[in-house]
C-alpha cells in the first residue's frame, strides 16, 4: 500500500430496482474507495448486493435496475450516466470483470482464439496477427499449456477450471487498472479453487491491477485480500484490514458468518449459524437490516445506525462488538 | 476422393452442430433416403440443362407433330419420349427438370432471403426489447396471421408477374416465420452469462448480435428454413398453377400442371400428372428430413 493513488471512489451509491412489487434497495447507500494496486474483498451473503455493487460500477444494470443516487469516480471520471460509448471504451480495457460460473461466460459456438483476439480489437486497432499473438500471451501467461494450440479449441474442449483461466486470460488482455471477479472459483473444486486465487494473486501483482474480489466464502476472501468490505442488505456493514475485521470483527453479522465457517470452529463443537434468513429487500425493518437475527438487537437499533471507527476499521452498528470484548475479553 | 471422405467421417464424428446433424440424418433410414432424393433433386436442377434431351423452351427444338404423345412412345423423328409430350410436343422429362430448377432456385432464395431479413428483426427484437421489440412482433403477428397465398395474390395482382417479384411476395410472407423463432431462440441466449460478459469486455453491439448471439440461434433457424423452403416451392406453384406466379416464359412445375390440368380427366393424364408427383416428392423428402434435423437438434427429443 506504498500508493496512496484513489483509482475507484464510490460514494453515496444506491441502486434499486423499481418493481410492481416495490423500490427493491439492493444498494442502499454505500461508499468505499479502491486505492491503486489494492486487493480488495467484497462479502456478503446471496441478495446482499454484492454483485449488484460490481454490475453498478461497470454499468450493466438491466432495466429495472438503476443507480439512483451516488457518483462512482474511476480515476477521478464519474461512470453514473457516462455515454454508452465511452462506457464501452472503458469495459474490457481499464475495467474488466471476471464471472462465476466459466461454463456460461464463454461463448459455446466461437474458439478461444476467436474470442480473446475480438476483446483486442475491439479496443486496439492492431493486426489479426499482432492480436493473436496477445491472445496467444495471455494465455500463456494463466498457465495454460500449448497456448498456440489451445487457441483453435472451444470452450467444451476445456475443464472448469481451464475455462475460467481463459476468462482471466481474457480479462487480462488490455491490463486494466481494475478487475471485478463475481465469486469466480465458486462453481470450482476446492484444489482448482486455490491455484486459481495463487494465480489470481499474482497476476495482479504482476501487472499492478486492483482487484475487488467478490465472494460469499470468507475463507476465500481471507488468504487473498488485504481489506475486506462485508456487505449485508445492500449496505456495507463493516470494512477494514482483513487481519483485524477476521480477528475482531465489530459487527455482530461478521461475527456470525465466522462463527459459521466448519474451519474456525473447534473440533466436535457444532457450528453456529445464523438465525433467520436476510431479509427480502423490499420487507426490510428501518434502521438496522440484521436486528431481526442479531442477538444484540434491541430500540435504538430501530433508527439508522450509528458508524463507528478504530483504526482503519470502519463499522455501521449501534452496538459493536469491539467494545465488548475489551471490556470483556473472552 | 480419400480427402474428401476423411472429410466427411471427420464431420460426422465430430462434435460440431453440422455434424451432429449429419450423424442423426445418417441414423434414420427414411430420412438418409430422403436426403439422398433431394440431393438427386438438387442434382437434377443444377445440372438439368446438361442431362436431358431437349431444351423444352427452344421453340425450333420442338415439333408439333409430336405433341400430346402418351410416355414412352417415340416422335416423329425418332426421339424417344419417356414422359410423354404436352400440347406444344415438348419432352415431358425436358419440361420437368427444367421447371425443377425455376421451382428450387425461386424456393431456395426466396426462403434465404426471408431467413435473413427474418432473422436480423428477430434478433433486434429480442436484444433491445421494448417498443422495437413490440413493433417488430405485431408485425409479425400481424403478416402470420394473414393467408399467405392470399397476401402473395394481392401483392402480385397489384406488382405484376416476374421471377423477382414472386420472390419478393414469397419473402414478405415468409420473414415473419423466421423472426418468431429466432425472436424466441435469442431471448433465451440473451440471458447466458457469455453475452453479458462480451459486453463487459467492450465487443460492440453489432459484433454481439451477430457474432455471439446469431451462431447459438442457429439451430431452430435451420429447421424453420428447411421447411420454409419446402412451403414457398408449394406456394410458388400454387401461384403459378393459378397464372399469376412465374410468367409463361419460365414455367414451374406448378405452371406445367396447370398447362395440362384440362386434358387430365380425358386420358392425357401426364401432362399433369407427372410435374405433380415430382412437385409432391420434392416437398415431401425437404420435410421429411426437415422434420429429422428438428428431432435431432432439439435437445427434449434426446435424439443426440
Amino acid at each position: 500500500m506504498s500508493s496512496p493513488e484513489i483509482l475507484l471512489d464510490v460514494a453515496h451509491l444506491s441502486t434499486h430496482f423499481e418493481t410492481r412489487r416495490g423500490v427493491m434497495k439492493a444498494v442502499d447507500d454505500i461508499s468505499f474507495r479502491i486505492h491503486e494496486r489494492e486487493i480488495v474483498g467484497l462479502v456478503g451473503e446471496s441478495g446482499s448486493g454484492k454483485s449488484i455493487t460490481g454490475f453498478s460500477i461497470l454499468g450493466l444494470l438491466d432495466p429495472p435496475g438503476r443507480i439512483v443516487t451516488g457518483s462512482i469516480r474511476f480515476k477521478g471520471q464519474d461512470l453514473v450516466g457516462l455515454p454508452a460509448a465511452q462506457m464501452r471504451a472503458l469495459r474490457g480495457k481499464r475495467i474488466a470483470m471476471i464471472f462465476q460460473d466459466p461454463m456460461m461466460t464463454l461463448n459455446p459456438v466461437l474458439s478461444i482464439g476467436t474470442q480473446m483476439m475480438e476483446t483486442v480489437l475491439a479496443h486496439d486497432k492492431v493486426s489479426r496477427a499482432e492480436a493473436r499473438q496477445r491472445s496467444r500471451d495471455a494465455l500463456g501467461m494463466v498457465g495454460i499449456a500449448s497456448p498456440e494450440e489451445r487457441l483453435d479449441a472451444y470452450p467444451h474442449q476445456f475443464s472448469g477450471g481451464m475455462r475460467q483461466r481463459v476468462a482471466i486470460a481474457i480479462a487480462l488482455l488490455h491490463r486494466p487498472d481494475l478487475i471485478i471477479a463475481d465469486e469466480p472459483t465458486t462453481a470450482l473444486d476446492v484444489t482448482i479453487q486455490s491455484q486459481i486465487l495463487f494465480e489470481v494473486k499474482r497476476l495482479a501483482r504482476e501487472f499492478n491491477m486492483a482487484l475487488i474480489w467478490i465472494s460469499h466464502d470468507l475463507g476465500v476472501v481471507a488468504g487473498l485480500v488485504s481489506r475486506i468490505m462485508v456487505m449485508y442488505a445492500g449496505r456495507i456493514v463493516e470494512a477494514g484490514p482483513v487481519s483485524s475485521v477476521l480477528d475482531q470483527p465489530a459487527h455482530p453479522y461478521t461475527a456470525g458468518l465466522l462463527a459459521a465457517i466448519p474451519a474456525m470452529t473447534p473440533k466436535g463443537m457444532p457450528l453456529q449459524p445464523i438465525p433467520g434468513m436476510a431479509p427480502a429487500p423490499n420487507l426490510r425493518p428501518a434502521g438496522c437490516a440484521f436486528q431481526d437475527r442479531c442477538r444484540h438487537a434491541d430500540a435504538a437499533c430501530q433508527s439508522t445506525p450509528p458508524t463507528g471507527m478504530l483504526g482503519e476499521q470502519y463499522w455501521q452498528c449501534a452496538h459493536p462488538l469491539i467494545h465488548t470484548s475489551h471490556k470483556e475479553p473472552a | 476422393m480419400k480427402p474428401a471422405l476423411s472429410w466427411f467421417a471427420r464431420l460426422r464424428n465430430g462434435n460440431t452442430p453440422s455434424g451432429r446433424m449429419l450423424a442423426g440424418i445418417l441414423a434414420s433410414p427414411l430420412a438418409t433416403l430422403s436426403a439422398c432424393v433431394c440431393l438427386l433433386l438438387l442434382f437434377a436442377a443444377l445440372c438439368g440443362p446438361f442431362l436431358v434431351a431437349q431444351n423444352p423452351y427452344d421453340l425450333a427444338a420442338l415439333n408439333i407433330l409430336d405433341s400430346k404423345l402418351p410416355p414412352g412412345s417415340s416422335g416423329f423423328e425418332g426421339a424417344n419420349y419417356w414422359l410423354g409430350t404436352d400440347g406444344q410436343g415438348r419432352d415431358m422429362l425436358s419440361a420437368m427438370v427444367y421447371g425443377l430448377r425455376t421451382s428450387i432456385g425461386v424456393g431456395v432464395f426466396s426462403g434465404v432471403l426471408a431467413m435473413a431479413v427474418g432473422t436480423l428483426l428477430g434478433l433486434i427484437a429480442a436484444y433491445f426489447g421494448g417498443r422495437l421489440d413490440s413493433l417488430i412482433m405485431r408485425s409479425v403477428d400481424l403478416m402470420l396471421g394473414l393467408p399467405t397465398i392470399l397476401v402473395a395474390l394481392m401483392l402480385l395482382a397489384v406488382l405484376g408477374q416476374g421471377v423477382g417479384k414472386v420472390i419478393f411476395a414469397l419473402t414478405l410472407v415468409q420473414w415473419a416465420h423466421f423472426a418468431r423463432t429466432v425472436r424466441s431462440a435469442a431471448l433465451v441466449e440473451k440471458q447466458k452469462d457469455y453475452v453479458e460478459a462480451a459486453i463487459t469486455l467492450g465487443i460492440s453491439t453489432p459484433r454481439i448480435l451477430l457474432r455471439h448471439l446469431l451462431p447459438n440461434c442457429l439451430p431452430p433457424v435451420i429447421v424453420v428454413g428447411m421447411l420454409q423452403v419446402a412451403s414457398a416451392i408449394s406456394a410458388e406453384a400454387t401461384l403459378s398453377f393459378l397464372g399469376i406466379g412465374l410468367p409463361i416464359t419460365e414455367p414451374s412445375l406448378g405452371l406445367l400442371i396447370a398447362n395440362g390440368y384440362e386434358t387430365l380427366m380425358s386420358g392425357e393424364y401426364w401432362i399433369s400428372f407427372y410435374p405433380g408427383m415430382l412437385l409432391l416428392v420434392l416437398v415431401f423428402n425437404i420435410n421429411i428430413v426437415g422434420d429429422r434435423v428438428r428431432e435431432v437438434l432439439n435437445p427434449r427429443t434426446g435424439e443426440r
